[in-house]
């Protein structure tokens, strides 16, 4: 029998995870470049349209809807999703970079004794085994991994392959596993509302100190909420406690890689940049002409954030 | 409590990015190491403070690779932690270096296994979850809060647009990032203190590797920016619209 490749796909509140319709694009990708089939993995009660997700390609959707599982732990996800994996003869598995697959993917792998490669940003070539390219040195360089197990296991970065449709429906079957006890206890979330989270977002506005306080940061949200963008900031932003500490992407902050970067009042050193230098189109707003973060842009503007973003906002707004 | 926390060397963060040997090998002439920030700032010193509380907590530390890293771990017991252990190898294989730690933990019965985030360099965040699943324990990766009363572990973690509160039980492996502890740095005690304290060398374990590193590539070069002046900021607008398809 063939084997296959199993994509799990994250969904929250009725509507499935953009990153992982990401997975399901590049799982898709990959079956046809090995003639097999791909199927997608669902854990947990959801109002979201499983039947729908053929038309990303895959044939079955897996629906593990056993009660009181507990997603919040990595052990027993990873037991769950295994077992399915086994059971349906799933040699590759699929998932999205996210922050829950980063505590799920590695124990998956370690189960399944299969090679993973974490953060991959490209299909795989076949020319001389197996092999995914990902990102390493903070997004400033790329590594080759070749894979020498049988099993694989990889997680795909955001935004790093394109979501495709291509039509079709999915047969959804009902799996029913016995979840193992958990024995870590959920005893609150606070979540950001309203807010679009920043790992997830195609479109970044961030602030820097050159925004001179928390004060002005009008600006940035009211760009960002016209675009329909996150907002970010610097290191030096949230250590002065301009803005929450999630906001924060360089090296020790979050590693964000959206289709739009907008960067104003930052002047970009090499830890802002190893956070961000992934971004498919960058723009830097800086009165310094010789901010180095102008190096690493695609748009920029030499010009006072006060007297320029105005502007910008006016003009997106008469885009309409 | 008996901690063990995982230390990684990697090049500076403002270490320059080349390769030799055909593109196969890390450049590293010139090149400053240090301790992998996340280990150290927010698991190692974690460790610290949680020691500074109780004195009958136990920090060892240990660190897979070469001799070269030495200078690393002595670093690393510069600010704090009882005593080191080096596995003696160059694989670079997560399995494989995920097994080495699984072993020291099973056979040190650690309460607690401490990891950062992931490392600047490789950045696989994949290490803590393997070793929990190599050693059974409960994992929670991207930890920004860890305490522990009444033999009840509470931890805080990123989740997508938020955070997340849970409570379990020791032993359990946590990855540790930002808001976790304050960064310090060593004193000249501490220094001193640390050359004498134990590093043991010990052979790795038989295990398999899962993967191997091909070779490197640098990103293509940016074409160089397109300045807009200030006046005409609009322009801009135009260009990422109709340019950059991007709005």
């Amino acid at each position: 029998m063939n084997m296959s490749i199993l994509i799990y796909t994250e969904h929250q509140e009725g509507k499935f995870k953009k990153n992982s319709l990401e997975a399901i694009s590049y799982g898709v990708a990959i079956a046809a470049q090995k003639g097999i089939d791909a199927h997608a993995l669902v854990i947990g009660e959801t109002t979201a349209p499983l039947p729908e997700l053929g038309k990303y390609g895959v044939k079955k959707v897996y629906h593990l809807n056993t009660a009181n599982i507990n997603i919040s732990d990595t052990k027993t996800m990873s037991v769950l999703i295994a077992s399915v994996s086994t059971q349906q003869n799933c040699d590759t598995l699929i998932f999205s970079n996210t922050l829950s697959a980063k505590g799920i993917a590695p124990r998956v792998a370690v189960r399944l004794k299969a090679g993973m490669v974490s953060g991959a940003v490209d299909l795989p070539e076949n020319n001389n085994g197996f092999c995914v390219k990902k990102n390493v040195f903070s997004g400033k360089a790329v590594t080759e991994i070749k894979v020498l197990t049988s099993k694989i296991v990889i997680t795909l970065n955001a935004n790093a392959f394109e979501v495709k449709e291509t039509g079709g429906s999915a047969e959804v079957i009902t799996i029913d596993i016995s979840a193992p006890a958990s024995t870590i206890t959920v005893t609150g979330i606070n979540k950001i509302a309203g807010e679009i989270p920043l790992s997830e977002a195609e479109k970044v506005v961030s602030g820097g100190r050159g925004l001179k306080g928390p004060e002005n940061w009008g600006l940035i949200e009211e760009l960002a909420s016209l675009l329909g963008a996150a907002t970010a900031c610097s290191r030096a932003v949230s250590d002065a406690h301009w803005r929450p500490h999630h906001e924060h992407v360089g090296q020790t902050g979050l590693a964000i890689s959206p289709n739009l970067y907008i960067a104003v009042g930052i002047s970009g050193a090499i830890q802002h940049l190893a956070g961000v230098n992934r971004s498919k189109t960058i723009v830097v707003i800086n009165k310094d002409p010789e901010a180095p973060f102008f190096k690493a842009a695609d748009y920029g503007i030499v010009g006072d954030a006060f007297e320029v973003m105005p502007k910008i906002i006016q003009a997106v707004k008469d885009l309409g | 409590m008996k901690i063990l926390v995982c230390i990684s060397r990697t090049p500076d963060t403002t270490a320059k990015i080349a390769f030799t040997d055909n593109n196969t090998k890390f450049a590293t002439d010139g090149v400053q190491w240090i301790i992998n920030p996340y280990d150290e700032w927010y698991a190692l010193v974690r460790a610290i403070e949680l020691k500074e509380k109780d004195a009958s907590v136990i920090i060892h530390l240990i660190t897979v690779g070469n001799s070269e890293t030495e200078p690393i771990i002595r670093k690393a017991l510069a600010l704090g932690g009882d005593e080191a252990i080096r596995v003696n190898t160059d694989n670079q294989d997560p399995f494989y270096i995920a097994s080495q730690i699984a072993a020291v933990v099973k056979e040190g019965g650690y309460d607690l296994v401490l990891t950062g985030k992931e490392t600047i360099d490789y950045n696989g965040s994949s290490i803590g979850a393997m070793v929990a699943e190599l050693t059974d324990t409960n994992y929670i990766s991207l930890a920004t809060k860890f305490e522990f009363e009444h033999g009840k572990a509470i931890i805080c973690r990123e989740i997508e647009g938020g955070e997340e509160v849970a409570e379990t039980t020791l032993p359990l492996t946590l990855s540790c990032q930002k808001g976790m502890a304050e960064a310090r740095i060593p004193n000249m005690r501490g220094i001193m203190a640390a050359r004498t304290k134990p590093l043991k060398v010990i052979d790795p374990v038989t295990v398999d590797t899962y993967t191997e590193t091909v070779g490197f590539l640098l990103p293509p070069p940016k074409a160089g920016v397109k300045l807009i002046p200030a006046d005409t900021p609009e322009l801009l607008v135009k260009l990422l619209r109709e340019e950059a398809k991007v709005i």
